[in-house]
């Protein structure tokens, strides 16, 4: 395997890749016609049905990390990488019971919506809109820098073209097309995933008699039973369940997945849109884990490691041995894809942050009209592409996985706590919303500095003086007890009187 | 007759306090179930390493037989849930709602 065609340029990822390109500006021109206020602009006038939402929620949820990432972890140490698998996946339920529908009746563009429904408004928004563009940043930086690489690796370019062209191309989509361009680039993207790793899938199995088993001890018989078994991942208990915390409550605090349930019409479709999208990204996963155990037994745990130290390489050169320079062209474009759409989701949630509630409810106090909130998203829009970019490169070349892990983290302690305090419990108040909502993000930021990921893994010390690689299992119940004994200390009557109508509204809707 | 509106539309806002709390109970319920099945395979894989990769049958783990089972339970109780809020649930929020609409408010 020494003679891959992974890292020149190639033919049929490059044609690949410009259909997508040519098909997905088509759909941004088609979509910048319909893009006239601002709601279509953040929300596609919710009109998006609940299956189509359900695909593009998949699409915005299933990152490149997640495909190649896993594929790769489970080639190189089989078992463990179902860990993470799974675990990306339970998130999905909670946010099915615990906010999808409170969230699409109550709010408008954004989760802040929710939180400040009652409160104050000024100090309720400063605190969501840091806590949402702390993960939002996050996430972005692990996105781009996993995007720089993975185009060098796949095509040959340059890292800093690569970072610049994924930066402009998702520009264009969100500052043209907005909600509606990047909802079909998602749904374009989920379709072409789901289909390129489910073909993969099959192929791979049609040399196993359409059996996983067989693929599995045959992984087993090349490389030891203990493929099958849990390796080092799990070797602290502890730190496993922290990490289960982060992923299973962090997806209900991530902005960019919370914003999706907007372009639906109401709650109904927000609910059912959930349901295909934990089905996809689901079966997403389980292909996945396929995929990994074939890249181990087709392609080889050191053919694999010697393209990437990472094992990120496995899904796609396991494409081409099966399927040849043409299947690998494919399914780099696809991955490419892949991180377009996730990229236009966080920058057009982080345009929301900035423009409807630090703009529009901060600084103009809930009188901005449309025109101008419309111009200040867009703006938004094109500093937060300049500043994606910029992260990219300023951390080229450093680990950037645990920022995944981290954006889990500080989505599952700032914006997940206070976001189910603000709906369900009557005496919540704005300064324990704001106190909450600054403590997850402080301390989840704070813990993880401290921890064995920066300390020992990065920074090269022994030890490091908090144990745990994520902290939410500490920073997530601080930030509930937090938000609590604050709302107890300070009661606020007013808020506790508003909660009447936000009970009516959270179930029947705004009429 | 105006304290037969009053008496009416408290009634109805008793009746939605009511079929809310169901609604957070049911939702509530879910989720413990979703975590007491995701945090018991976790708990498996970290105190059980040799149960979790004994074999089932030849290339099948318990692991990864109950992995596999964790994201089926997650389609289940979502599946469970949008079944339940579709059928009972909204129905209960038509009523109140059209109960609201023919009180020509």
């Amino acid at each position: 395997m020494t003679d891959s065609a992974l890292g020149k340029p190639n033919g049929t990822a490059i044609a690949f890749f410009f259909v997508f390109i040519v098909a997905t500006l088509a759909i941004t021109g088609w979509a910048a016609r319909r893009t006239k206020t601002t709601s279509e602009f953040f929300t596609a006038g919710s009109k998006v049905t609940g299956f189509q939402n359900g695909l593009a929620l998949a699409g915005d949820f299933m990152s490149a990390a997640s495909f190649l990432g896993i594929a790769g972890l489970v080639a190189s140490s089989g078992f463990d990488g179902l860990i993470y698998s799974v675990g990306w996946l339970v998130g999905w339920p909670v946010v099915t019971f615990l906010v999808a529908e409170p969230l699409r009746n109550l709010g408008k563009y954004t989760f802040a919506d929710v939180v400040a429904y009652r409160m104050r408004q000024t100090p309720v928004r400063i605190a969501s809109a840091v806590g949402g563009l702390t993960v939002v940043s996050f996430y972005l930086i692990a996105q781009m820098v996993g995007a720089g690489s993975l185009v060098t690796l796949l095509f040959g370019l340059p890292y800093e073209v690569a970072v610049v062209v994924v930066g402009i191309v998702m520009l264009v989509y969100v500052l043209f097309g907005g909600m509606i361009a990047t909802t079909w680039v998602q749904i374009v993207k989920a379709i072409l995933l789901l289909g390129g790793a489910s073909a993969l899938a099959v192929i791979v199995l049609a040399k196993f008699e359409m059996s996983p088993l067989r693929l599995f001890a045959a992984a087993a018989e090349k490389y030891g039973p203990e493929v099958l078994a849990p390796g080092k991942l799990v070797s602290k208990p502890l730190d496993t369940v922290s990490l289960g915390l982060a992923l299973m409550f962090g997806t209900s605090g991530l902005p960019h997945i919370l914003m999706r349930f907007y372009t639906v019409p109401n709650a109904r479709a927000a609910r059912s849109s959930v349901l295909y999208a934990t089905g996809f990204i689901g079966l997403f996963y389980l292909i996945t884990f396929i995929l990994g155990f074939g890249a181990a037994v087709l392609v080889g745990r050191d053919p694999i490691k010697a393209i990437d130290k990472g094992g990120n390489m496995a899904a796609p050169l396991l494409a081409e041995v099966v399927g040849g320079t043409a299947f690998l062209g494919f399914i780099s474009a696809v991955a490419f894809a892949t991180i377009l759409a996730v990229v236009a989701g966080l920058t057009l949630s982080g345009a929301a942050a900035l423009s409807h509630d630090l703009w529009g409810h901060v600084v103009k106090r809930g009188k901005a009209d449309e025109r101008e909130q419309l111009a200040v998203a867009r703006v938004a829009t094109v500093l937060l592409a300049v500043l994606a970019i910029g992260l990219g490169i300023v951390f080229k070349g450093q680990n950037v996985a645990f920022m995944v892990g981290l954006a889990f983290a500080i989505a599952a302690s700032a914006n997940f706590p206070a976001l189910l305090l603000s709906m369900i419990w009557r005496r919540f108040t704005t300064m324990g919303a704001v106190a909450s909502m600054a403590t997850g993000t402080l301390s989840a930021i704070a813990l993880i500095a401290l921890s064995p990921t920066i300390q020992v893994d990065i920074l090269g010390h022994a030890s490091a003086p908090f144990p745990l690689k994520n902290p939410a299992i500490v920073t997530m119940t601080l930030a509930f007890v937090v938000g609590i004994v604050v709302s107890l200390v300070r009661p606020e009557p007013d808020a506790e009187k508003k909660f009447a109508s936000v009970a009516r509204r959270m179930h029947l809707g705004p009429e | 007759m105006r304290e037969e509106r009053l008496s009416e539309s408290s009634e109805r806002e008793s009746l939605l306090a009511e079929l809310a709390a169901r609604r957070w109970r049911v939702a509530i319920a879910l989720t413990a179930a979703m975590m007491g099945t995701y945090f018991g395979f976790l708990l498996l894989v970290a105190y059980g390493k040799p149960v979790a990769g004994a074999l089932v049958a030849p290339g099948l783990s318990w692991g990864i037989l109950l992995g596999a089972l964790v994201i089926v339970v997650a389609w289940v109780v979502t599946g469970i849930y949008v079944v339940w809020a579709n059928s009972r649930y909204d129905a209960k929020l038509d009523e109140l709602r059209s109960a609201v609409r023919g009180d020509g408010r």
